[in-house]
Formats: structure tokens, C-alpha cells, sequence
């Protein structure tokens, strides 16, 4: 008959078993965050691998400052100029619709409104985050391009404007919900301190409730930014797609997003205008990613202001 | 003590200098002035409910103005929530209600004739853990100001200054009123607290524990403050520490809960001398010398 293992036995073989287990979670742990970065720099090295062929017959420079876009005439122009203003008209846009709408809205939720109010609003912007980009675009057809239409008595409602609003609209809850975060977090020791010391609710939210969630704020408007300047499906059914220079939201634009998915299906794969459509990507990639670097870097400095 | 009162030599801008080394426990001298001096409250039957339960009931307590009245007694025994309805921010945490009476120099503070605000505005507070807003010393100070309407820079200057040398944080702090307020130690940030409330030019400054989470320099450096103050506002201050409220107040109010069941009520108020040498009540007794909370 064997003896059973001493306690302290058993407790060393669990104590290996765990060991074990741990450096295998730690192992798979570790290769998933790598993961991020490699698959992060393999889109930019593949990006950049299809572009080749642009920047070698077209030249970066000449696309970046080139303002006229016929990729089908013979020789094609490939002139980024109208499509990079085209998105960005319509981010600025729709940077001013999500903005104050989504912080004002942010702080009605997280300050003055009662517990349930916030429950109600906070499912309704999740169910406005869930819904396909494809139906905001329906709705904008519907809806937005005959108002813009009408109201600015023009012979086309297909313009930035119109996009521009749309894609605001699309990106409330992102700008909703993580001021709302942001907010939540400043501590009621502030907005006490504020209040003794003779300060309404308004004040004390205008003066040091939201300067105090600024950085998380940004951070929503920068997020908010990224979902719109990527945003394809609805600008595409909204903005009209004239890849000319725009002067005036009020005209019609064709964004980036909306480019290489307009065109892409039409190309020869491996010929210039296929790598040109890349180097779009490329440029649009470098974007984002300077967008978000720069929020990054923002929120850090906030961050380290924070730390007490 | 003596030492850091040398420091401040000619920073009194609230005080008249000789007062400053003046025995804590000295009422007497103050009574006299009372007439015409503002900040005394007078409460009576003030009963407290947070929903159903009931945590305060029936105190009632004058507080005389230019004075230190230190409120104490064990945990949860509502303290804090009495030094809150006087100046009603019990009313910024919801399903509170306050009973009773409370006058602010004769004016009822609890009816719809008194704007919470505006009494917030002669009724300071500092809390238990610094509070200082993510903005410069400076705005620190002139938030409460600014919002009084007060908008001219040497104005606001000239309180800054005098507040910050009232809460005798100035000679530490003006070469740098730029500087975040976080970059201040945590003593300093509460001093900085104080400023911020001696700014809107209070009668009365509430302090709920304000050395609690100091260190005992800090704690010393709030209590000379404390000293100084008391001869141009009243001040109301709960505090855990039985030799603080021996050392600077000049009354202190014992209150007790003696069950969850039932509400705290204020077991008695005496000139803090008498209260730690001779109380009138067993309980007082033995809850100063220790036995129990």
C-alpha cells in the first residue's frame, strides 16, 4: 500500500503544476500583444510593399501636391490633393456636429441627469453604436441629401455638408460615451469642493468638472475623429464622389475611404492605379496613426498631471 | 509650534500679530466682542435621516462666532453630517433630510429664503482630504472670487495674497502661483484648500478632519493656521484627535451614537477646558480618556 504524499509534497507538486500553467498563460499573454504590433506593422509594411510602383512612376511628391484625380485617362493624374481635402471637409464637418452635440450631451447624462435617465440614454448609444453604417447612410439619402437640398437651394444635396453630418451623427456614441466615462471618473471631492464654495451646479460643471476630464474628453473627440476620417460606406452613398477640389462644404467630394472602394473593383491588380490606390491607403494609414499618436502623447502628459 | 510662527512674522493679514500666541482653550477674551462680530450659528432640534434611517437627532448647540468649536465623537457618530448642514451640502448628496433649526446670525439657513449658494459663499468648507482643482495656485484661490463676479486682476491679486497668507502657505508659494496645484506636498495642498475658502471672505470655515491625512508636521502647520484664523472667522472642525480638540478649540461638543438603532445626539458642549479636565457627563469621560471609541 503506498503511502500518501506528505503535505508538503503535494503542496510542491501543485506548486509546479502552477508554475507551469502560469508560463504557458504568460507565453500565450505574450505572443497575443506582440501580435498587435505585428500585425500594426505589417499593414503599414504591405501598404507601403503595393505602393512601390506609385511612388517609382508618379512620385510621392507629385501625388501629395497634385490637384487633379483622372486615374483612367491615358496617362492617368493621380493627384491626391481633392480626395485628402475631401476628407477632410467632411471630418471638419463632422467634427463640428459630434463635438458640441456629444459633450453637451456627455455632461447632461453624467451631471444633471437622474439614475434612470442615464441608464435609458446610455443603452440608446450603445443601440446608436450597433447600428450598420450602411442604414445611417440609407437614412442620409433619405433624409439628409433632400434637406441640404432644400435649405441651401442647391441642384445637388450630395455635398460634404451632408456627409459631414452624417458621419457626426455616427460618431456621437463613440464621443458620448467616453466623455461620459471621462467625466464619471473626476472625483466628487471636486465637484464638492466647488460647491462649498458657493458655486451652482453649472459653474461647477463648466469650471472644473469638465476642464478636469479634458484629457479624456480629447480623447473622445480624437477616437470620434478616427471613426469619421475612416468611415467609407456612408460617405460613399452621401457625398456625391467628384474628385475635384473642393472650396465649400457645399460641394460634392470624394474622400479617400471613398476612393479605393469606388475604384478597387475596377482596376488591374498589380497595375499603377492599383498601386496608387495603396499609396492612398498609405496616406491615409499615416494619418490615423498621427491622429492617434498625437491623443496618445496628449494623454499621457494629462496623465502624469493627474498622478498625485 | 513657536518656530513656525516666527516664520510668518508679518504675514498676519488676518489677525492682529499678538493674538496668535494666545492660549487655545482662552474664551473668555472673545465673548466680549460677540455683539458685533457675524459667523455664530444657533442650532436646535436638528435631527438628520439619510432615507429611513434616522443618524441625528435632536441636537441642538449654540456656536459663537471668532471662536474654534471642535465637534467629536466615535465613527459614524455624525459629526460630519452636522458640520454639513451648516452649510447645507448635505443637500449636493440627495435623500438627505434635515430637521430642527439653524441660524446663521439670526437668519434661518434652512428655509426657501436662503440660497444654498450664497450661503455657501459665508460658509466655507475644507475637507478631509485635499481638494485642490487641476488648475495653478493662483486660479486655486481666485476660483471662488470669479465666481462672486470679482473679475479685476489686482482684485483678485490682492486676495490671492492675502488669503494664501492667511492660510500661511504665501512665503512657500509666490514666487510660483503658475505652478500646478498638484505639484504641491499634500500639507501644502491643504493649506491651499484653506486659502481657497478664506478667498470668497467667509464668516464661517467648516473643516471636516482637515489633518487627517497629513503627516504630523502638516498637522501642526494646519493647527497654527487654525490659531491664527479664529480671530477673524468661526470655525467649525470635526476631528478624531482628542488632544487636537484639546489644543486649539475653545468649545467642544461631544455626540455619540450609542446604537445603530438609534440616532446620534449631542451628549454635551463645554468650554474645552472643562470638557477634558472636568465633564459633566460619565460617557464624555470616558470616551476622552480613552475606554471606548
Amino acid at each position: 500500500m503506498r503511502t500518501p504524499p506528505s503535505d508538503g509534497a503535494r503542496r510542491l507538486g501543485r506548486t509546479t503544476t502552477r508554475r507551469a500553467a502560469e508560463a504557458v498563460v504568460r507565453a500565450i499573454i505574450h505572443v497575443c500583444g506582440w501580435l498587435a504590433i505585428v500585425i500594426l506593422a505589417a499593414i503599414a509594411i504591405f501598404l507601403a510593399w503595393n505602393s512601390v510602383r506609385a511612388f517609382g512612376e508618379a512620385g510621392l511628391g507629385t501625388m501629395l501636391s497634385g490637384t487633379a484625380w483622372y486615374p483612367t485617362s491615358d496617362p492617368g493624374k493621380f493627384g491626391m490633393l481633392p480626395l485628402i481635402l475631401g476628407s477632410l471637409f467632411v471630418t471638419g464637418v463632422a467634427l463640428a456636429v459630434s463635438v458640441p452635440v456629444g459633450v453637451a450631451a456627455a455632461v447632461f447624462i453624467s451631471e444633471f441627469s437622474g439614475p434612470g435617465v442615464k441608464d435609458v440614454m446610455k443603452s440608446i448609444i450603445e443601440f446608436m453604436a450597433a447600428v450598420p453604417s450602411v442604414v445611417y447612410g440609407l437614412i442620409g439619402v433619405a433624409v439628409v441629401i433632400p434637406l441640404v437640398k432644400d435649405v441651401f437651394a442647391l441642384n445637388s444635396g450630395m455635398t460634404a455638408l451632408t456627409g459631414g453630418i452624417v458621419l457626426g451623427v455616427m460618431s456621437l456614441p463613440t464621443v458620448i460615451s467616453i466623455s461620459e466615462d471621462a467625466l464619471h471618473a473626476v472625483p466628487f471631492d471636486l465637484r464638492q469642493g466647488s460647491a462649498a464654495l458657493g458655486n451652482t451646479r453649472w459653474q461647477t460643471t463648466f469650471k472644473v468638472t469638465v476642464p478636469a476630464a479634458g484629457s479624456g474628453i480629447f480623447a473622445a473627440v480624437m477616437l470620434g475623429l478616427g471613426r469619421a476620417i475612416g468611415e467609407t460606406m456612408a460617405v460613399l452613398m452621401l457625398t456625391g464622389n467628384a474628385a475635384v477640389m473642393p472650396t465649400t462644404v457645399l460641394e460634392s467630394v470624394r474622400t479617400m475611404t471613398g476612393t479605393i472602394a469606388a475604384e478597387m473593383g475596377e482596376v488591374v491588380q498589380g497595375g499603377l492605379h492599383y498601386s496608387v490606390l495603396f499609396a492612398v491607403g498609405l496616406v491615409l494609414f499615416a494619418i490615423t496613426f498621427t491622429i492617434n499618436l498625437a491623443a496618445d502623447l496628449v494623454l499621457e502628459r494629462q496623465r502624469k498631471r493627474w498622478r498625485r | 509650534m513657536n518656530a513656525l510662527l516666527l516664520e510668518r512674522d508679518g504675514t498676519l493679514a488676518y489677525t492682529a500679530g499678538a493674538v496668535v500666541a494666545d492660549d487655545a482653550v482662552d474664551v473668555a477674551t472673545r465673548e466680549d466682542a460677540t455683539a458685533a462680530v457675524r459667523g455664530t450659528f444657533s442650532l436646535s432640534g436638528v435631527s438628520v435621516a439619510y432615507g429611513r434611517d434616522r443618524v441625528i437627532e435632536g441636537v441642538g448647540m449654540e456656536i459663537p462666532a471668532r471662536s474654534v468649536t471642535a465637534l467629536i465623537g466615535p465613527s459614524g457618530c455624525g459629526k460630519s453630517t452636522l458640520l454639513r448642514c451648516l452649510n447645507r451640502m448635505n443637500d449636493e448628496i440627495g435623500n438627505v433630510h434635515v430637521d430642527g433649526r439653524i441660524t446663521l446670525d439670526g437668519a434661518d439657513i434652512m428655509g426657501k429664503a436662503m440660497d444654498p449658494v450664497e450661503l455657501r459663499m459665508r460658509v466655507g468648507q475644507v475637507f478631509q482630504r485635499p481638494n485642490p482643482f487641476p488648475m495653478s495656485i493662483y486660479d486655486n484661490i481666485a476660483y471662488g472670487p470669479r465666481t462672486q463676479g470679482i473679475r479685476r486682476k489686482s482684485e483678485l491679486d490682492l486676495l490671492v495674497e492675502e488669503s494664501l497668507r492667511g492660510a500661511a502657505l504665501w512665503d512657500e508659494v509666490k514666487k510660483s502661483l503658475k505652478k500646478h496645484a498638484f505639484e504641491l506636498s499634500g500639507g501644502q495642498q491643504q493649506r491651499l484648500c484653506i486659502a481657497r475658502a478664506l478667498a470668497t471672505k467667509p464668516e464661517v470655515i467648516l473643516m471636516d478632519e482637515p489633518a487627517s491625512a497629513l503627516d504630523p508636521i502638516s498637522t501642526q502647520q494646519i493647527e497654527d493656521t487654525i490659531a491664527e484664523l479664529k480671530d477673524s472667522v468661526t470655525i467649525v472642525i470635526v476631528t478624531h484627535n482628542m488632544q487636537q480638540a484639546a489644543r486649539i478649540s475653545n468649545q467642544t461638543a461631544f455626540m455619540l451614537r450609542e446604537s445603530l438603532e438609534e440616532p446620534a445626539h449631542l451628549v454635551e458642549m463645554g468650554d474645552t477646558k472643562k470638557m477634558f479636565t472636568n465633564p459633566d457627563d460619565s460617557r464624555t469621560e470616558s470616551y476622552i480618556t480613552g475606554r471606548f471609541g
